[in-house]
């Protein structure tokens, strides 16, 4: 088991090196960083000297390893269009994105998985069929357009629910700003949480459908029929609970999606998070922002890859079995 | 006269396609005494494993029970409601699959597996049910069953899984299995312990067993008395004895001269030759008439009953005047 | 015994769950015409666009201010000659669908045209020379899957658009989009091409054309690429449709296509800001157009996936 965990740690850090690399080239060399400070009529000689007190006449190697010790030290450099440590802008606007995706990672699987067992328990309903065809509908629509419609039905339409904004956040400890404790908050977090997890949602329920009629096919299952217990038993215990193993990893990898799929969401509903940052970065090419957003990213990725991997294997004791010692 | 402990009458078994019906099980009748070992054997596709699924109520859709009707004990359960089915399931039928390394779910302990099945079927509770569970370890031959319990399935060798889902068979004490090729998918040397184990405790138990197989020398040794089948269809039925050392039908002729005897004699050796027919393309009269050297003019229009010859039945032809039954030398 | 015929190879999971369900495949082939039907319809308005859009929406002498914001003619105030309104500044916007899908079409396929070249080419290298130039590429196409796409096109754009100079951004847009697309859409076809062509790298055929000599990449152009190019064509299909969202959702973003050269996308974004005030036809008459347009391409691409049944996945 610790061979493989320090063989999956191992490779994480590859990705994230790589990733580093990545991001450091961008920062140095789309947008060259004097351009950024100085302007048109500062004289030759300050520029070659702001150029060696930001150290970018050292070699490749030194500035990146600067740039890794930076950036493990959350010190990505100044955003060219806020002028504030990027560290700030992009923790002040985090608790806003990660709720966004908590909550629609909660909705798509407490959605996706009753969806998908029951349109493959119940192939021949009218219902399972009436989901079926919408979760096609739902997996080739853009996630902006499923906003819009949204937006359109709820809020201009019947004006039940807020169609951008966090509405009343409060504050918990120094940084986190939470919308989950006011009304007005939870009821805005209502159409962007759905608008996020639906393609989700419609991932997870066919993979589960999928999984599920596979798995009532198994011997194992036929053998715990002709024991005779209870159908309930069989289908929500051993069934569900093969099905679940494959949904574990495709799940937990979606979480790290939802939160890149956050842009559009937040743009579309104005959600002051890190997504819209990131997006305004770009239209303005504010390339720290833009480089300090692919390394955070990044590493949200890779430790979720890296949680799924352990959580599969603690879940399979095949797996525990074949990756232990 | 006692109840046979099974008896299967003109059971059907069909199965929707999308061209028409195809018919697995086609009025198949038969009897197992109290104690007694059926040997079901036949081709694959043959239906030996559809007659068993469809004893113990698992015949999903497209398939269902077309006819016929199927008593355990004088009490019909061919027509029960599903959840009196399901208790009929376990515990007064047990089954046993072909493959131990599929049949069980590799998730859960054997311990959950065995305590469930028991707790289904009794009213034992939690602590009861798990010294049940190790003592049927124990009697089914596995070593240490205290600690083996809680393993997984995968931490068993296939000869262990085997004794593991002969456990779970008998688990709430069956009064009759259905042991679906419960060696074929093992090795050779554990074959022979497992049909031992089998018939060890159905002996000690007087479970009634309908063992199906294509391993003719596991019938042979096990089996009281056995049945031949053929597309669908019961074509020889009788003691051991007599249909293997003396085979009347020519199908189970041909079947029986296939196993190698150990006394040489290799002549006996015979293929039968092709295949059998599919189920979309069962030849009128007997299906076995593309097959067989004796085929004669009736054979092409005219399906065989099965007829009563001695202690065995048969269904061909050949035998069912009393001309031809003298010439097989067996008196009426 | 039973109607399942044998497990003769191993059928992939997405076939045996869509033959397990005979009414759904039959459902599947009707809905399939239609979205044949609808596919052929919309190409045909984006090729003929200039003919049959009634106005040029993008020739300022055709376009008046005056004009700006007339709803459908079947509405209070609709005007018979702009049968679906118009927008804010007073274009016909049944013409502007017209040119917009073009626009969307036309980055769409190039993007997956270049997204193809890419990956066929390192596809072929990673095959056919195998060792470390297999492993560098295998491992950057690993890596990039672990991404979605549109984060990719994403951060592609926004370093695109830093190196080219600040003043031609509008008359760079489609090329940068276009790249984008290009290159966060490759490693499928990478993948796919790689393994076919290890097989094929040791076929009879292609040791004889090493032996006579021939060099390297000739042999991967003439002998392999015609062996191995027939699934990249369903996966183009597949991915004209993703090609065609992720074009839409950068311009929707505001980093795609200018108002000036309004693709779906862009024309959604506008139509978006007046989705309040009202005036939903700004908003609603693209937004069904791309709807349209993405299902029936995702239906048509599924069908003909089953159709051919090339050795994907």
């Amino acid at each position: 088991m610790l061979a493989f965990i320090l063989r999956r740690l191992f490779q994480s850090l590859i990705v994230m090196l790589s990733v580093a690399l990545i991001a450091f080239a961008m920062f140095r060399f789309v947008g060259d960083p004097v351009n950024q400070i100085v302007s048109i009529d500062t004289p030759q000689a300050q520029v070659a000297e702001i150029r060696r007190s930001l150290g970018l006449d050292d070699a490749f190697l030194v500035q990146f390893g600067r740039y890794i010790y930076n950036a493990a030290r959350l010190e990505f450099g100044v955003s060219y269009q806020f002028r504030l440590p990027v560290i700030s802008l992009l923790g002040e606007r985090a608790p806003a994105t990660l709720e966004l995706a908590f909550c629609s990672a909660l909705f798509s699987l407490a959605v996706g998985i009753p969806m998908g067992v029951y349109t493959a328990l119940r192939r021949e309903s009218p219902l399972a069929k009436l989901f079926q065809a919408v979760s096609l509908v739902g997996i080739s629509l853009p996630t902006f357009l499923i906003g819009i419609l949204l937006i359109y039905l709820f809020s201009v339409t019947l004006g039940w629910l807020p169609s951008f904004g966090r509405g009343e956040v409060v504050k918990i400890g120094s940084w986190w700003t939470t919308g989950l404790l006011t009304s007005s908050g939870l009821k805005a977090l209502i159409l962007p949480s759905v608008t996020l997890g639906l393609f989700q949602m419609t991932l997870i329920m066919r993979l589960v459908r999928a999984e599920m009629l596979e798995v009532l096919r198994a011997d194992y299952i036929k053998f715990a029929r002709a024991r005779g217990l209870k159908t309930s038993a069989i289908h929500f215990g051993h069934a569900l609970k093969n099905t679940l193993v494959p949904v574990i990893t495709i799940a937990g990898l979606q979480l790290g999606s939802i939160i890149a799929f956050a842009i559009i969401t937040e743009t579309v509903f104005q959600w002051p998070g890190m997504g819209q940052l990131f997006l305004r970065s770009v239209q303005n090419v504010d390339i720290p922002i833009m480089a300090a957003y692919l390394m955070l990213i990044s590493f949200l990725f890779v430790s979720i890859n890296l949680a799924v991997d352990l959580l599969y294997a603690l879940v399979d004791p095949r797996l525990r079995a074949t990756v232990g010692v | 006269m006692t109840v046979p402990i099974l008896s299967v009458r003109d059971l059907t078994v069909e199965f929707m396609a999308r061209r028409g019906t195809l018919r697995a099980l086609d009025a198949i009748s038969f009897d197992i005494a109290r104690g007694e070992v059926l040997g079901v054997v036949g081709e694959s596709g043959a239906g030996k494993s559809v007659t068993g699924s469809a004893i113990i109520g698992l015949i999903d859709p497209p398939g269902r029970i077309a006819g016929g009707e199927v008593v355990l004990s004088g009490e019909r359960i061919d027509n029960l409601p599903p959840d009196a089915m399901r208790k009929v399931r376990g515990k007064r039928i047990g089954m046993i699959f072909q493959d131990p390394l599929t049949s069980l779910n590799p998730l859960y302990r054997i311990s959950t597996q065995l305590i469930e099945t028991i707790r289904t079927h009794t009213d034992l509770d939690a602590v009861d049910a798990r010294k049940r569970a190790i003592a049927l370890l124990d009697e089914v031959g596995i070593p240490a069953p205290e600690r083996r319990i809680d393993g997984y399935p995968h931490e068993f060798s296939g000869g262990m899984r085997q004794r593991v889902v002969i456990a779970l068979a008998l688990c709430a004490e069956p009064e009759f299995i259905i042991a679906d090729e419960p060696t074929t998918a093992l090795d050779v040397s554990v074959q022979a312990q497992i049909i031992a184990l089998i018939k060890r405790l159905c002996q000690e138990r007087g479970t009634s067993v309908m063992l199906v197989t294509h391993d003719m020398g596991v019938i042979a040794e096990t089996a009281d008395r056995v049945a031949v089948m053929y597309a669908g269809r019961i074509v020889e039925i009788g003691p051991v004895r007599d249909v293997v050392k003396q085979p009347l039908h020519p199908y189970a002729k041909g079947l029986m001269g296939a196993i190698p005897s150990l006394e040489g004699d290799a002549e006996r050796l015979v293929q039968i030759p092709g295949t059998m027919p599919r189920l979309q393309a069962i030849p009128p009269g007997c299906a076995f008439n593309p097959r067989c050297e004796k085929a004669f003019a009736r054979c092409h229009v005219e399906r065989p009953e099965l007829v009563q010859l001695g202690d065995r039945k048969v269904a061909c032809h050949l035998y069912d005047q009393p001309l031809s039954r003298e010439k097989a030398g067996i008196a009426a | 015994m039973s109607t399942i015929p044998p497990p003769t190879a191993a059928p992939s999971r997405w076939r045996r769950f869509r033959d397990s369900d005979i009414l759904a495949s039959f459902l599947k082939s009707k809905v399939t015409m239609v979205a044949g039907l609808v596919v052929l319809l919309l190409f045909l308005g984006a090729a003929f666009s200039p003919w049959l859009a009634p106005t040029n929406p993008f020739d300022p002498a055709t376009v008046f201010l005056a004009d700006s914001m007339i709803p459908p003619a079947w509405q209070d105030g609709g005007e018979a000659r702009f049968i679906l309104g118009t927008d804010d500044q007073g274009r016909d916007l049944y013409s502007a669908i017209l040119y917009g899908m073009r626009v969307s079409l036309v980055v769409g396929g190039l993007g997956c045209l270049l997204a193809a070249s890419i990956g066929i080419t390192l596809g072929l290298l990673a095959g056919y020379l195998g060792g470390r130039t297999d492993a560098l590429i295998m491992r950057i196409a690993d890596v990039q899957l672990t991404f979605p796409a549109i984060l990719i096109a994403l951060l592609i754009d926004g370093v695109v658009r830093g190196v080219f100079p600040k003043a031609s951004r509008e008359d760079t847009a489609i090329y940068v989009l276009v790249i984008s697309i290009g290159l966060s859409f490759w490693v499928q076809y990478a993948r796919t091409i790689r393994g076919s062509t290890l097989i094929e790298r040791n076929k009879d055929y292609v040791m004889a054309a090493r032996l006579v000599g021939l060099p390297a990449p000739l042999i991967m152009l003439r002998h392999v690429l015609p062996n191995v190019i027939g699934p990249v064509l369903v996966i183009l299909t597949i991915n004209l449709a993703l090609a065609v969202i992720t074009e839409a959702t950068l311009s929707f973003l505001g980093v795609g296509l200018p108002a000036t050269q309004p693709s779906l996308g862009t024309l959604i974004s506008i139509g978006n800001k007046y989705l309040f005030s009202g005036d939903w036809w700004i908003v609603t008459f693209p937004s069904v157009t791309l709807a349209a347009l993405v299902l029936a391409v995702n239906l048509l691409g599924d069908w003909l996936r089953d159709a051919l049944n090339p050795r994907l996945r």
